[in-house]
Order: C-alpha cells, then sequence, then structure tokens
C-alpha cells in the first residue's frame, strides 16, 4: 500500500528530536539573561523626574557634599530625600525664575510634597541601613554608581541579592578609607587588596551573609 | 509633633489627614458607610500605591469569581526569585521637616493611660512613633503604676487608635454632622438652662480620677447649682468605697506593699491581674519569690477565692469558696484572730484546720502580713479586711491609706439609681452621657434604655457609635488617649500627663473639651485646659518654675512629688456593731449561686472590638471571642452538664442563654459568668460575640447573687479554645487530659518542687540522663565567637497575665485570625502560655509556661527545609525568611514545640487602610502561604547591633530587650549573650532550677526554663 | 504445585494473527461501545470537580483544607504517597519481572505500565498543591539563579523532586517504547487516514526489521535495567520524608523496606482492581487468565504480610524502646480519637487478606476483586494514620490538636480518581491495552501460521 509518509519525513524527525533538546537549552539560557538584562533590572535607565535634577552639576560640578542633602544617611537606615526647604535655601537666592525649578518653588508655597520617582528601590522585605555601610567605610559610590557624572540619575547596579552577596562575602575588595566615603570621584588604589585587608582589620567588618543581616 | 503618615519616605503610614478630610467633605450619609466608600477616594489610591507597589487587591483572599483574575496575579507572582521588575515607586520627602524627626528612626514619647481595668489608675507610658504613627507601647519606667511594664489590655490600646470601627463623625438623630453644628445647637439651650440654674441638667460619667476633668465638674456644678453628677462604672469599687466608710467613716485608696508582706491573705482578689496598681503590685509579689538559690527565703501566699484568677494560680495555699462565702470565711478569721467577735459561723466549706493555719500565720508575722479584700466582694469583707490589717498593725507597714483617687467618691449603685428615678419622673431633660455606655452596661432592674428615652437632649461622648449613641439624638466621637491631653493618677496618687502622639485620626474631643464647651469656653484645646489648670495647683513657684515642671514632667512622664501623702487611718470603735448581722446568704444544697465577673481580656466590654485582646487566650479556660458560664467539674457532672450545652440562665425572671464551660478550681454550685459580651454595636468584631451577662445582673446583687436556675436548650455551641482541655478518666480518678501527660515524668514538661523540696534537692529539675548526654555529637559544634543569644523563662515568676503575647503581636505584625480560624487551630501568636494542672480537679496547683521558639542548637526544622527558608545564625538564632518561605509546612511538622505558625490564608490585612499605621515598619508582613515564628525580636537586636556597631563597642547586657521581656510585670523572662558569663542570663542559667524542655529530644533548646517552686504550708501538708 | 494445574497464560488455539486482531481491534475494529462512553463521561465530570478545588485552592491558599498546626500535613501527603506507590506495580512487573523472564507478565504489563504514569501524574500533583506558595515550586531545584541561592540538600523533600520525576520519566519512556512495535500494528491495520498518520507519527517510522527488533530488546532491557532499582529507590525516598523526622511514628529505620512492600502490595491491588473489569469488558479472559490474577494474589499476600510486619515491628519497638513519646504514640493510634481508622487500616491489610491462603478465593474472581479494593483502602488509610496521628498528639501536650478533613481536601483527593480514570479509559480507548508483539511471542510454538 502506499507510503503514508514522505522520505523527508525521517530527517524532520531525527533533527526534531535532536532540536527540541537545544530549544529547551536555549530558552532557558534566554530567560535567564533576559532576568539580568537592564530591562529588567532597570540598570543604567534614567528615569524621568518632577524636577530634573542634576547630581552631576550638583555633586560634581558643584562638589556640593552628599549629607547636604541626604541628611541621615550617616544616623538612620534611610539616607534621607531632601525636603523642598533644602532646596530652596539655595534656589530662592539662585536660579529664582526658572521654569525648570517652578516644581519645586510651587511645593513651597503650597507645602505638597515634590514627588520623586525611587531609583534605587528594594523589595519591602529586604532591610537595607545606610548608615552602618557608611560607617564600615562602603562608599556612596561602591553601590551608587558614577554619581557625579548622573545629568539624570540612573540605577548603577541590579541591586539583586547576588549582587550584594557579591561584598558581603568579600568586603575586603570595596571597603575604602573613611574620609573617602562621601568622595565621589574616589578610584580605588592599586593596593587595594593590601589595603582593604587592612580596613577590613581596622574597621572591624564582617562578612555578615546569614538571612537576618538583610530579612527580618 | 505629630507628623501625617504619609511623607518621609515612600513606605510609611496612611495620609490620615486626606482621609480626615475626606470624611468631613462628605455630608448626609450614616457615618458607619463612609469608610467603606472611602476605598475608592484617589487618597486611598494613592496611598495604597505608596504602601504596597504590589498591589494588593491581587494578593488578597477574594471572592470565588474572581478567581481566574487570581491566579493570573498567581502566575505574575511567580517570577520573585529573579525576573521580576520593580513596580516604580515614589519618594515623599516633607517640604519643611519636623525638628527631631529623623525618617527610619522611631521616636519614644511618655504618655499615660487611665485604666480603666485598673480601677482608673493610670498606666505610665513610653510609646514608640514611627514618623507620627504610635506603633508600640511599652511601659514607663519611671512611672509608679508600671515601672516599664505594660499589661495586655495596655498593649492592645494602640490598636484600638487605629480601629477602623471607632466613631469618626459628629451624629446627629443618626446623620452625620460635626461639632461646630453641635455648638450651634448647644449655646441656646444653655442659655435656657443657666436662667432656671441647671434644672433638669445631668451628668453621667465613669469614675472622675482626672484631677483637671474633677474642677472643670466643681466649676459646672457651681456654674448650673441645680445640675447634678453622676457616675457609674460597671465594674467600679463600690465595695471597696463602702467597705473602707464602714472601717474608717471615709472613702480612703489603699497603698499596700506587697514587697513587704511574708504571709499574704487574698480574700478573693485578684490584685495580681486587676484593681490598681496590679502590674506594679504583681512586681512586688514576685520579687519575694524570687530565688537565687535553695537559702533564699519566699513569702506565703493563701488564696480563698469564687473564680480560678491569676492570683489563685500563684497560691501556695488556694480554697474554692462560693462567692459569698467568702465574707464568713472573712468573718470567722477575724474571729480567731480576735480582731471581731465571733459572728456566724463560716459555711461547712471552710475546713477548721485551714482556717486555724491561716490565722497563725497571720498572726506570727504581726507587721508583716497582710489581707487583701477582693474588689468584687460586699464591703464587710473590705471593713474586715482593714479591721485585721490594723489589728495585725500592718498598716503603715505593708498597706497605708491615703485619699481617694477620686475626686468625687460616691457609692456609684445609689448615684445612678437616684438619676434613672429622676429620668422616670421625668426630671431629666438634658442628659450628658461622657465616655460611658449605659445602655449596655447599667444592672438589668433600672432598665435603663427606656427611661433614658424620657429625656429630652441626650448628649454622648464616646470612642464608638454603640448601643448607648444609638439612643442619643447627639453622638460625639471620643478622642483616643494616644490623640488628646489630659492628666492621670496612678495607683498612689501620682499624676502622669496625657501627652497626645498624633493628631485625632477622626473627629475626636476628649472630655475636656467637651464640658469646656458646656461650660462656654468652646474654643479651648485639651492641652489649654489641663496646662492652666495645673498653672492654678501651686505647683510651682512662679511662671518660670512651672515651664520647667511642665516640660519635665511631660519628658519623664511623671509629675514628681505628687503622689498622695499616706494618712494615718484607725478604725472606727464600733466596727462590729456596724458591720450588718447577716451575711449575705450562700444558696447552697444544690441551688446554683452565680458570680459576676469582668471579662478578663475584653473587661466591662469596651474592649470588644480589639482583635489582639478577642484573641488572647483567657487565663485558665483558653477560650477565645466568646465568654461562658463557667462550671466546676462536679457540679456539672452533677447537673449533666458538658462544655458547649447551651443553657438558658435564669436569675430573678431574667433570662439569658450562654454555652456552658467545665472549669476545675471552680467552686461547687456556683456559676462564673464574664461580663463584657453579647455587645451588640461593638464594631465589626466585637458584634455578636458571645453573651451578655449584664442581662441577668441586678444592682441588688452586682457580683454575686444565689437562685441561679438552668436548663440545657439541647443545641451546643462550639468554643474556640487554644489549648484544647479534655476531662479523662485515667486510672479510676478524673484528670485532665493535656496536664496528665504534661506531668508524666518521662515528657518532663513542667517541672515544680516544694520550698522544702528544694532545698533537700536544689537540682530536682535536672535529669541526669540529660546531663550526661547533653551537648553529646559526632561533630564539632560550631563555634560561637561572637554573641550567642539566649533566653530565660522563670516560670516561678509568671502569673499568666499575657502581656507578653499582646506585646509580641504588636511588635511583630501578627495577624488577628478570628474565631473561625483559632477553632481550625491556627491562632498565630509567637508566644504563647501553656498552662498546666496539678492535682484533684476541685482544687488543682496551676503552671504556666510561656513556650516560645527554642532557637533550637541542633534544631530539627532547619534540615527539613527544601529551600533553606529557616536557618542557623552565627550567633545561635533559628532565623525564619519569609520571602524565602515556600510553604512546605515540614518545618512545623518537624518542631517538637509546636512554635511555628502558618499563614494557611492571607490572615494579614492588606485593604484596612486604617489598620496600616499600627504596623512595624522594621517587620516584614507576612502574606499567605508562609511560615513565621519568633525569634528573639531580630529587629531589635539588628538595631541595637548597628547602634553599638556605630560606637565601635560591644552592646552591654540588657541594651537588647524583646517585646515579650519588656512587657513582661514580673520580668519572668530575661533575654540576652550567653557567651558573656557576667550577663543576667547566663546567670540565671546557670542557677540549679534551670532545665530545657524536651531536652531528651537533644535539640538543645537556647531559651530554658527555671523550674517553679511553691511554698506551702507544712501544717496543712501539699 | 505441579505444571499440569497452572492454568496457562495464554488460552489454546491462537495464532499470530487471532491475537493481533483480537487486541487491535479494541481499537480500530468495533464501535465503541457504550459503557466506555458513559465511563468517560463520570471520569471527566469527576476531573471536573478536581479543576475547581484546585482552583479555589490557588485563589485562597492551602487554608481552605484541614490543615492546621500540629497536622501542618493533610490528604495532600496522604494522597500523595497513596498514588505513589500504586505506580509501583507497574514498573515491577514491567521491569523486574522481564528481567526475571516471567512470561505471565506479558499481558499485564501494558496496561499496569499505564497505570504506573497515570498514577505518578497523580502523586505529582500533591507536593506542588500542597505548597503555600506553589508557583514558586522552581525553587526546590538548583538553578542559577540571581539570588546567589540553592535548595537545601539535606531536605528529603529535594530528594522527592529527584526521585520522583526520575520515575515519571522513566516510566514514560519505557511505556512508549514497548509500544512502538504495536504502534506500528495499528498503524498498518488502521483504515482512515487520521488513524494511520496519528500511529504513524508514534510508531517512529517501525519497519519490524531484524535491525529495528535488535535494538527494540536492548532498549527494553536497558530501561527494564534503570527502572528495577527505581522500584526501590522512589519509595524509599518518599519514606525519608517522614523517616527523617523526629516526630514519634515518623523517625524509624524500617519506613524505607515496610514503604516499598506497602507500595507493591497497594500496586498489585489496583492492578487487579482494574485488570477484572477490563477483561470481562473486552472478553480478554484468554490472554488475562486466572494464573495472572492467581499469581498477583500471591505477590499481593507475600507483600501484605511483609506490611504486617512493619505494623508489628513499629508496636514492639515502641515499647521496647521505652521511649514515652513512641509508648504514647502508638497507644494514642489503638485508643486515641483516631483508633478506627487504626482498627479498619488492620482489619484491611492484615486480617482480611489472610484469606488470600485459600486457593478457593484466588480462584474466584470476585473475591479477588473485593479483596484488592479491601486493600487499596487498607493502604490509604496506613497513610492516613502515619501522617495525621504521629502529628496531631506529639511531644507537648498543650499544642495538641485534631484534624478533620473539609469539603475541598475530599474534592482534591476525588479529582485526582477522577484525572487516573479520564486517562485510563483514554487509553483503553485509543492505545493497545495489551502488548500484541509480546503476546504473539507467547503463542505456542508450530501453531504460529497455522489457520483456524
Amino acid at each position: 500500500m502506499a507510503q503514508i509518509f514522505h522520505r523527508s519525513t525521517n530527517t524532520v524527525a531525527r533533527v526534531s528530536i535532536y532540536g527540541s533538546l537545544v530549544a529547551l537549552l536555549a530558552l532557558s539560557f534566554a530567560l535567564y539573561g533576559l532576568s539580568a538584562s537592564p530591562y529588567y533590572t532597570d540598570v543604567n535607565q534614567p528615569k524621568d523626574q518632577p524636577v530634573p535634577f542634576s547630581h552631576r552639576h550638583h555633586a560634581g560640578e558643584l562638589g556640593i557634599d552628599c549629607r547636604y542633602c541626604h541628611t541621615s544617611v550617616e544616623e538612620s537606615s534611610f539616607a534621607g530625600i531632601p525636603p523642598t526647604q533644602t532646596c530652596m535655601t539655595c534656589h530662592s537666592q539662585i536660579w529664582t525664575n526658572s521654569a525648570m525649578l517652578e516644581p519645586v518653588r510651587a511645593s513651597y508655597r503650597s507645602g505638597r510634597s515634590l514627588e520623586w520617582i525611587r531609583v534605587n528601590a528594594l523589595p519591602d522585605f529586604v532591610y537595607f541601613n545606610h548608615s552602618i555601610h557608611v560607617h564600615k567605610g562602603i562608599g556612596c559610590t561602591t553601590c551608587h554608581g558614577p554619581i557625579a557624572e548622573m545629568p539624570l540619575t540612573w540605577k548603577a547596579n541590579t541591586l539583586q541579592m547576588s549582587w550584594c552577596l557579591g561584598c558581603h562575602r568579600a568586603p575586603e575588595k570595596f571597603v575604602r578609607p573613611r574620609d573617602q566615603v562621601f568622595n565621589p570621584n574616589y578610584q580605588p588604589p592599586a593596593d587595594q587588596a593590601v589595603l582593604g585587608a587592612q580596613l577590613v582589620k581596622e574597621y572591624q567588618i564582617q562578612s555578615l551573609t546569614n538571612c537576618s543581616t538583610c530579612h527580618r | 509633633m505629630t507628623a501625617n503618615g504619609n511623607n518621609g519616605t515612600g513606605k510609611r503610614g496612611p495620609d490620615l489627614d486626606a482621609l480626615r478630610r475626606r470624611l468631613a467633605a462628605r455630608g448626609g450619609r450614616q457615618y458607619w458607610q463612609c469608610l467603606e466608600e472611602l476605598a475608592d477616594t484617589p487618597e486611598y489610591r494613592d496611598f495604597l500605591h505608596h504602601e504596597f507597589p504590589h498591589d494588593p487587591a491581587k494578593e488578597t483572599g477574594v471572592p470565588r469569581r474572581d478567581v481566574l483574575k487570581y491566579m493570573a496575579a498567581s502566575a505574575a507572582l511567580a517570577g520573585l526569585s529573579a525576573c521580576t521588575k520593580l513596580p516604580e515607586e515614589k519618594i515623599v520627602p516633607y517640604v519643611t521637616p519636623p525638628e527631631q524627626v529623623i525618617p527610619g528612626k522611631p521616636l519614644f514619647y511618655a504618655t499615660a493611660m487611665p485604666a480603666p481595668h485598673g480601677g482608673g489608675a493610670a498606666v505610665g507610658l513610653l510609646v514608640e512613633s514611627h514618623l507620627g504613627r504610635p506603633t508600640k507601647i511599652e511601659g514607663n519606667p519611671q512611672h509608679p503604676g508600671s515601672l516599664g511594664a505594660t499589661d495586655a489590655i495596655a498593649q492592645a490600646s494602640v490598636l484600638t487608635l487605629y480601629d477602623p470601627d471607632r466613631s469618626p463623625v459628629v451624629v446627629r438623630e443618626g446623620r452625620m454632622s460635626n461639632w461646630t453644628a453641635f455648638l450651634r445647637f448647644l449655646t441656646p439651650i444653655l442659655e435656657d438652662r443657666k436662667r432656671i440654674r441647671g434644672a433638669g441638667m445631668r451628668f453621667l460619667s465613669e469614675s472622675v480620677i482626672s484631677p483637671a476633668m474633677g474642677a472643670q465638674m466643681r466649676e459646672l456644678l457651681a456654674m448650673y447649682p441645680e445640675a447634678k453628677w453622676h457616675q457609674w462604672e460597671p465594674a467600679g469599687r463600690d465595695a471597696a468605697r463602702e467597705g473602707a466608710q464602714l472601717a474608717f467613716g471615709r472613702d480612703v485608696n489603699t497603698v499596700y506593699h506587697l514587697d513587704k508582706a511574708d504571709v499574704i491573705v487574698s480574700l478573693d482578689a485578684d490584685f495580681l491581674r486587676q484593681g490598681p496598681g496590679a502590674i506594679r503590685y504583681a512586681r512586688e509579689f514576685i520579687s519575694r519569690r524570687k530565688l537565687d538559690g535553695p537559702e533564699s527565703k519566699m513569702n506565703r501566699l493563701y488564696v480563698v477565692e469564687a473564680a480560678p484568677s491569676n492570683t489563685g494560680a500563684m497560691a501556695d495555699h488556694r480554697l474554692p469558696l462560693r462567692a459569698t462565702e467568702v465574707a464568713g470565711f472573712g468573718r470567722a478569721l477575724a474571729a480567731a484572730l480576735g480582731v471581731l467577735p465571733g459572728g456566724p459561723a463560716a459555711s461547712k466549706n471552710v475546713p477548721q484546720k485551714w482556717l486555724q493555719v491561716v490565722a497563725r500565720e497571720l498572726d506570727s508575722h504581726r507587721g508583716s502580713s497582710l489581707v487583701i479584700p477582693g474588689e468584687y466582694q460586699p464591703p464587710a469583707v473590705h471593713a474586715m479586711a482593714h479591721a485585721i490589717n490594723a489589728a495585725l498593725g500592718n498598716s503603715g507597714k505593708t498597706v497605708e491609706y491615703t485619699d481617694s483617687l477620686e475626686v468625687d467618691p460616691v457609692n456609684q449603685a445609689e448615684s445612678l439609681r437616684a438619676l434613672v428615678s429622676d429620668m422616670a419622673a421625668g426630671k431629666v431633660d438634658l442628659l450628658f452621657l461622657i465616655g460611658c455606655n449605659p445602655v449596655y452596661s447599667v444592672p438589668a432592674d433600672f432598665e435603663f434604655k427606656a427611661h433614658l428615652l424620657n429625656v429630652r437632649v441626650r448628649v454622648h461622648l464616646g470612642p464608638y457609635h454603640d448601643e448607648t449613641a444609638e439612643q442619643c439624638n447627639w453622638h460625639i466621637p471620643e478622642a483616643h488617649y494616644l490623640e488628646s491631653w489630659g492628666d492621670t493618677r496612678a495607683y498612689d496618687g501620682t499624676v502622669a500627663f496625657i501627652q497626645p502622639l498624633i493628631a485625632p485620626i477622626y473627629e475626636g474631643k476628649s472630655p475636656l473639651e467637651l464640658l469646656a464647651a458646656v461650660q462656654g469656653k468652646a474654643g479651648q484645646t485639651s492641652h489649654d485646659l489641663v496646662r492652666n489648670y495645673w498653672k492654678t495647683q501651686h505647683v510651682a513657684k512662679d511662671e518660670k518654675a512651672f515651664e520647667a515642671f511642665w516640660e519635665t514632667s511631660l519628658h519623664d512622664g511623671v509629675a514628681a512629688g505628687t503622689a498622695f501623702p499616706p494618712k494615718v487611718t484607725p478604725v472606727v470603735a464600733n466596727l462590729p456593731a456596724r458591720l450588718p448581722v447577716a451575711l449575705p446568704t450562700s444558696s447552697g444544697g444544690g441551688a446554683l449561686e452565680v458570680a459576676f465577673r469582668p471579662d478578663p481580656t475584653v473587661f466591662d466590654g469596651r474592649y470588644a472590638n480589639n482583635g489582639w485582646l478577642q484573641e488572647l487566650p483567657k487565663p485558665f479556660s483558653t477560650l477565645t471571642w466568646d465568654n461562658a458560664a463557667m462550671f466546676s467539674p462536679a457540679t456539672a457532672e452533677r447537673l449533666g452538664v458538658s462544655s458547649g450545652d447551651v443553657l438558658r440562665l435564669t436569675l430573678a425572671e431574667r433570662v439569658t442563654t450562654a454555652p456552658a464551660w467545665v472549669l476545675p478550681g471552680l467552686p461547687d454550685d456556683a456559676v462564673t459568668l464574664h461580663l463584657g459580651y453579647g455587645r451588640r454595636r461593638a464594631g465589626r468584631l466585637g458584634n455578636g460575640q458571645g453573651f451578655d451577662a449584664y442581662a441577668l445582673r441586678a444592682s441588688a446583687g452586682l457580683w454575686a447573687a444565689p437562685g441561679l436556675k438552668i436548663q440545657p436548650t439541647g443545641e451546643t455551641y462550639r468554643l474556640a479554645a487554644t489549648q484544647h482541655h479534655h476531662i479523662v478518666d485515667r486510672e479510676g480518678h478524673r484528670a485532665e487530659e493535656e496536664s496528665a501527660a504534661a506531668n508524666d515524668p518521662g515528657r518532663g514538661i513542667v517541672r515544680a518542687a516544694t520550698l522544702e523540696e528544694f532545698r533537700k534537692n536544689p537540682a530536682f529539675a535536672k535529669e541526669e540522663e540529660e546531663e550526661k548526654t547533653s551537648g553529646l555529637s559526632l561533630y564539632p559544634g560550631f563555634a560561637y565567637t561572637g554573641y550567642s543569644w539566649g533566653l530565660s523563662v522563670d516560670m516561678q515568676s509568671c502569673v499568666g497575665c499575657g502581656a507578653c503575647v499582646v506585646a509580641c503581636q504588636a511588635e511583630n505584625n501578627i495577624p488577628v485570625v478570628g474565631k473561625h480560624e483559632v477553632l481550625a487551630g491556627r491562632e498565630m501568636h509567637w508566644i504563647r502560655v501553656d498552662t498546666y494542672y496539678r492535682g484533684e480537679l476541685e482544687n488543682p496547683e496551676t503552671y504556666y509556661q510561656p513556650v516560645m521558639c527554642m532557637q533550637c542548637e541542633n534544631a530539627p526544622c532547619e534540615g527539613v527545609c527544601p529551600v533553606g527558608a529557616t536557618v542557623h545564625s552565627p550567633e545561635g538564632l533559628n532565623e525564619m525568611v519569609y520571602n524565602r518561605c515556600v510553604g512546605t509546612r515540614y518545618c512545623s511538622n518537624n518542631c517538637p514545640y509546636k512554635v511555628r505558625r502558618f499563614n494557611f490564608l492571607l490572615f494579614s490585612d492588606w485593604t484596612t487602610p486604617s489598620l496600616f499605621g499600627v504596623r512595624n515598619p522594621n517587620v516584614t508582613v507576612r502574606s499567605r502561604g508562609v511560615m513565621e515564628k519568633c525569634t528573639y525580636c531580630v529587629q531589635r537586636i539588628q538595631a541595637a547591633k548597628i547602634e553599638s556597631e556605630k560606637q565601635d563597642r560591644k552592646l552591654r547586657d540588657g541594651e537588647i530587650v524583646t517585646a515579650c521581656q519588656q512587657a513582661c510585670p514580673t520580668e519572668a523572662i530575661v533575654f540576652g549573650n550567653l557567651n558573656d558569663p557576667s550577663s543576667r542570663v547566663s546567670r540565671l542559667k546557670a542557677r540549679e532550677r534551670n532545665y530545657g524542655l524536651l531536652e531528651d529530644l537533644n535539640t538543645r533548646p537556647r531559651t530554658t526554663y527555671l523550674a517553679r517552686v511553691r511554698n506551702p504550708n507544712p501544717e496543712l501538708g501539699g | 504445585m505441579s505444571a499440569s494445574h497452572t492454568p496457562p497464560i495464554i488460552e489454546p488455539g491462537y495464532t499470530f494473527a487471532s491475537v493481533s486482531d483480537k487486541i487491535s481491534s479494541i481499537i480500530l475494529g468495533r464501535r465503541t461501545p457504550r459503557w466506555w462512553w458513559l465511563g468517560l463521561a463520570v471520569s471527566i465530570s469527576i476531573l471536573m470537580v478536581f479543576n475547581l478545588a484546585v482552583t479555589y485552592l490557588l485563589a485562597r491558599g492551602v487554608g481552605i483544607w484541614g490543615i492546621n498546626i500540629p497536622v501542618g500535613w493533610g490528604f495532600a501527603i496522604i494522597n500523595f504517597v497513596w498514588w505513589i506507590g500504586i505506580g509501583h506495580a507497574g514498573t515491577l512487573i514491567s521491569a523486574i519481572l522481564l528481567l526475571l523472564r516471567q512470561k505471565w507478565r506479558t499481558s499485564i504489563n501494558r496496561f499496569a505500565e499505564a497505570m504506573t504514569i497515570f498514577a505518578v501524574a497523580c502523586a505529582g500533583a500533591f507536593p506542588l498543591l500542597h505548597m503555600g506558595r506553589p508557583w514558586l515550586f522552581y525553587w526546590l531545584m538548583p538553578y542559577p539563579n540571581t539570588m546567589g541561592t540553592w535548595p537545601q540538600f539535606r531536605s528529603p523533600l529535594v530528594w522527592d523532586v529527584f526521585a520522583v520525576s526520575t520515575y515519571a520519566t522513566v516510566s514514560l519512556m519505557f511505556w512508549f517504547v514497548g509500544m512502538v512495535p504495536d504502534l506500528a500494528t495499528l498503524r498498518d491495520r488502521a483504515k482512515n487516514r487520521l488513524a494511520q498518520v496519528v500511529y504513524g507519527f508514534l510508531a517512529m517510522g517501525w519497519r519490524g526489521s531484524a535491525v529495528h527488533w535488535h535494538r527494540y530488546e536492548t532498549a527494553s532491557l536497558l530501561l527494564a535495567g534503570l527502572a528495577t532499582p527505581l522500584v526501590v529507590s522512589v519509595h524509599t525516598v518518599v519514606s525519608f520524608d517522614f523517616a527523617i523526622g523526629i516526630e514519634a511514628g515518623w523517625h524509624a529505620t524500617i519506613f524505607p523496606p515496610y514503604f516499598v512492600a506497602g507500595a507493591i502490595y497497594s500496586g498489585f491491588a489496583m492492578v487487579m482492581t482494574l485488570s477484572i473489569p477490563l477483561r470481562k469488558l473486552y472478553q480478554l479472559e484468554d490472554f488475562i487468565t486466572m494464573r495472572h490474577l492467581d499469581n498477583m494474589a500471591k505477590v499481593m499476600l507475600a507483600t501484605g504480610l511483609i506490611v504486617a510486619y512493619g505494623y508489628m515491628m513499629e508496636t514492639f519497638m515502641a515499647f521496647y524502646s521505652g521511649d514515652t513519646y513512641e509508648k504514647f504514640m502508638i497507644l494514642n493510634r489503638m485508643t486515641g480519637p483516631y483508633r478506627n481508622f487504626y482498627w479498619t487500616l488492620i482489619l484491611c491489610n492484615v486480617l482480611l487478606p489472610q484469606v488470600l491462603w485459600l486457593r478457593r478465593v484466588r480462584s474466584s474472581v470476585p473475591m479477588l476483586f473485593v479483596m484488592s479494593l479491601v486493600v487499596n483502602t487498607g493502604m490509604w488509610l496506613e497513610r492516613f494514620i502515619i501522617v495525621v496521628t504521629s502529628l496531631h498528639r506529639d511531644f507537648l501536650p498543650s499544642s495538641w490538636g485534631m484534624y478533620y478533613p473539609t469539603r475541598w481536601d475530599w474534592a482534591t483527593y476525588l479529582g485526582t480518581l477522577g484525572l487516573f480514570f479520564t486517562l485510563m479509559f483514554l487509553f483503553l480507548r485509543f492505545l493497545p491495552v495489551i502488548a500484541i508483539a509480546e503476546m504473539r511471542g507467547l503463542v505456542p510454538a508450530g501453531s504460529g501460521g497455522k489457520k483456524e
């Protein structure tokens, strides 16, 4: 009787058998790649803000200290977002009628808060504390990246758990002298290995990787 | 000082202002609909957006038709681990920052809670505030009535502040109105009243203790001479007041010094849990029972009581007597001591030997003994107690008398009777009901509700739109004590100011403000009223000094040197003559007698809508969400009643139906009924829970009455107890099943001895086997180089008050699950107070054992979790990682202590905005399908560690205090670093009485117990 | 017993052709019988109940079940163990008996394997559904992730993931490979185009050449070799879920053998429950003969005795060890709130099956059918007793509780039966229930080509 299938079916069959395996692998790699891609992690994606605040200008060109605005960074878990008042300390004097700053003045007049878009967000079950990191010699730019070069702020790191662990497992690679913590242009020295080890001892930095360090 | 919650960072409390504005904006609606309608205001929506980036609507339990949507949500959540894009969040900074407030750091303010369950005496508090949201109540160490501890009700009071069912707006005739409208209405009426000197004008309040309010009261009565002021407190101290009248010819405030007493006799007094100074007294009492070693001494407590009480559980000798028999016992005791001529013979239920021994003990401890009369015993008992204490020379030593705390002490029953008859006679046409709920709580025979409607203008001030508000033309929402200014007195008269932590969330007004309005000083804030009153009290010589006084008092939470001085008060000569000849008749002979008691958790009913208190297991019965008619096992057997049977209770033509509960240790032929349930308008939690015992209560027998008739209805009712007590037959005699097992030496769960045994064998709590094998392992243990946390629980000190349970619930955002879930065995408390009996059911010894996670060194739970969601920390904690948990529940199955709790459904409330305010921002709010448990308040540990590291120093002992430890009135719980041999906890664990629960399983628990030692009198055996 | 009494494993008078005819005609020949439609309809409607139960479960959470603290595992785990156990007979028959050259297995191995696969499918559902957050099931598998975490390999639940998935894969392969020649037969005999294409596709170009047969034999043997250890390993691992635990009544070294025996016990019971109606409805008495039933009955008797020994040892050890909790656990099983379950279990698994000693019983089809049902019930009760009574009253009396299944527990349990039988009916209708090729091998030599 007549053949039900064309000869080529054999080839098709063989190919599809191995092909399916390959496809499966490819898919899983794709998924993993996606989860690490800026599309998901938001890394290097500047966010539009109600006021186009430029860290490059303020922290970089003018060299204003981080703590001038982020006042509670040394004492609280939360680094602090400057109240409108802080902006107005200068901007009641300069750029007093630039359109760009109208929202700030409006907020100051009306008493309604500015609503900034959060750039570096963590899930609610993660308890990060700025003050202790700063105290142990972890610089702003270690996590927040080259802030002094950001016209609009973006997220410099994924802030994913594995990324946190990278430092918590080997702090000596990232720690810097306390007096350099707020220096946005700090570059780790060639002998970071030596310096790091020494600072870790000096600042009594423990490599805390147990869960309740961050999850409570 | 009160910042509104929404400012600061993106993850903070609700924009309450906005919600309030919204409420005010809506008109012509019945108030209780408004809250629901809030759900779709823009404020609410973007508030939710701030609070819950993962749209909670997708995560909450849903009606079935939303199922598909829901599954989609589940699918969406699936990515959480790796590839979930965090939704956009907003940061909303202040415009101008309030001073002191640092986002991310809590502030603590001193204030005081007027504690109705403490006879109106204050509990001094320190309240934790996160960006203007009060979240947690702590005791104020400087306050004499608190000494840094609290009780369950004080702990739970912060939840009432955020109760969505609190009355939000002024209501006129059931329709929404506002304060100004009320003032407009009031002014002309008051004008008329002025002309007729206030005739027909009446005030009804609870006992007035606030000095400022007292002053207003006097001014008002001066302003309206014909007006009358009445006071009524459903669980008031009439008996004590009248007793003092009998003994001293005037009302006094009795202050005990339990730390000075070697022998204490309680005549049906639950002084460790109820009445003024209970927290203080618990501390003092236990301070004489803490045992450093075999050589240390102990006081001895004899308790005669009508219903099992926490005090009775601490007794070395306990005698259950029917409420009406106690007076006879007191009289006999007085006679035996030669204080009073022998009266009528005591009931046959009083063993003569017992009486003799007690008498001898008291006699041999003149000046260091103490007889305490029960709040709910008739005046005669109080008078006799006073007389005995005087005769034994205890006055001035173990007991002192001062002026009454009340501004105007009156016989409240009589005061109320007068009011009711006036109302009946139509003599009243303007009635102010201030912070009370008489329609619900007044004795049934007064028929208050019927007469109330004779009054033309009825104005009600109260926190809820309750049974009384319903019957009034005007209802004014009463501000919570955390929302308004005021002043209080502690059990010894010490003044503490009530300082608000937040602006009224709703349109609440304090009693002071309402009374000011009646005085025509509507403008004044409660702050000014309190301040101005104290200006006139010569507490300071000039303006500047007063300023200092005011500031320090606010800061410390107590006004220094305002305690009442003790007064020498001799007992009147002709006391015997003044005592009632006929003692209250005890029914007996098969007839049932009823004893009324305020409920241990919801008290007189005012806390009925507080979920934390409703779900707090009541002592002994461990009932939640219900009250029941309590029978002794023998009586229940005789009447053929068993737990859960619904009975028809009849007391002199008054009828109610109640479920029965069989409770060991009750006197026979007596039924105990707890007040405070069967509320109709308490709120969504309190409505319809339990039965209304007030329906049976008459002014004649406020606390006890003979002649109760019961009649089974044939129905049964499911009561939700957290610890199921089955009464079973064991080797012929009836026993309580769980307790029998707990006392089995093989399990060795409860370990106790008498003082003598302890002195003979100090290590009675140890087991050689355990000692030999403890710590044995094939593998080298983990070296704890840094801290190593541990906890010690002293069963000797635990009085079973439950403060720790609620404190833990408040600190750790533990959800309330409701009666149905408790019935299913799913209550969520991380710490529970296990109760075991030992001995005969008629009068067993009671043992309390608080159980929280043991943080086992060899934790059975850790090995079996497939995802490593529960792991051991380098400081010895058994950590629970909620966000990693997938909910296999294997850990809980494998936990021998069953201290793990599981979110079987979405138990946390993710939808009621007002409840978000009470959450502790430092603890994750768990979602459904997640296991949770105690971690020694790891958030507190981390916070303290970070602070110490920032100062480059080690933690000091006592720097970290767990929530349960902080709340405990008797310091039964001590937390600390086991690596520091000098730490308190290490020293406690070094004691002979130290033992670990189920140590034979080699779990090596970090929480250990100090065995209980009782001090019975050898003459009475036991 | 002597060979003369042994009933044959295939009735005389069959030829290669008639064997093929008889079996393939079930699928291709006669029109679908009414009872099949009826059976399928019932099964599918029960399956719908399952879907409802699962949907509601995902919507509300596991709280819709009767589980609580202390009894954190209820029906879900009971059913999981029960279903996995049932699966075992299939693998045993197809793999071990193949290696042991037990010819009688041929006529039952096909649907026994099918039963295995469907049972594993039902079993597999429960570990997922019983999780509090089932959408995170993949956290139990080791894969590189952004959390830098791994599963916790000390946990038996993780071993389960591997054990069960391996088991499912191997059984499926074995079943399919075994079917290839028959699918070819069906392809060749099929009349309509669709059937030809479908079976043709599944037959993977089988031409019955010597090479094909050679590879086929080798593959079967290899797979049999793989499957054999699984018969033992899978239920051993499942038993670890309990044996690793600290609970009295779980923490016992006897669990692995005792679980495996139990598994085969219930498995054979289920094979019997299925084969008896099957042979009747399709007039396959000639292929599934009394010999088969008799052998299966004997296996049940043997494994049943091992299980009984297990119960005995549990009780003995409890008292011999002198351990308070063990003693209490046993007494609580025998006299506690769940005593009726315990004694029913003893009745079903130990006492009643002893009648299988009697040949009269083993040769009475109705009796065997009843016994198979009895044993299935008994084995389910055993899992109930192990899971519930060990948990509900353990170490601290204050935490004692009770477990009452809710209607959702029942819906999920019965629902899986719906799933199982739906698959079974589809299998009966569209695939050869008996291995045609292998049955041909049983046709007495010589009668091969002869016509009737």
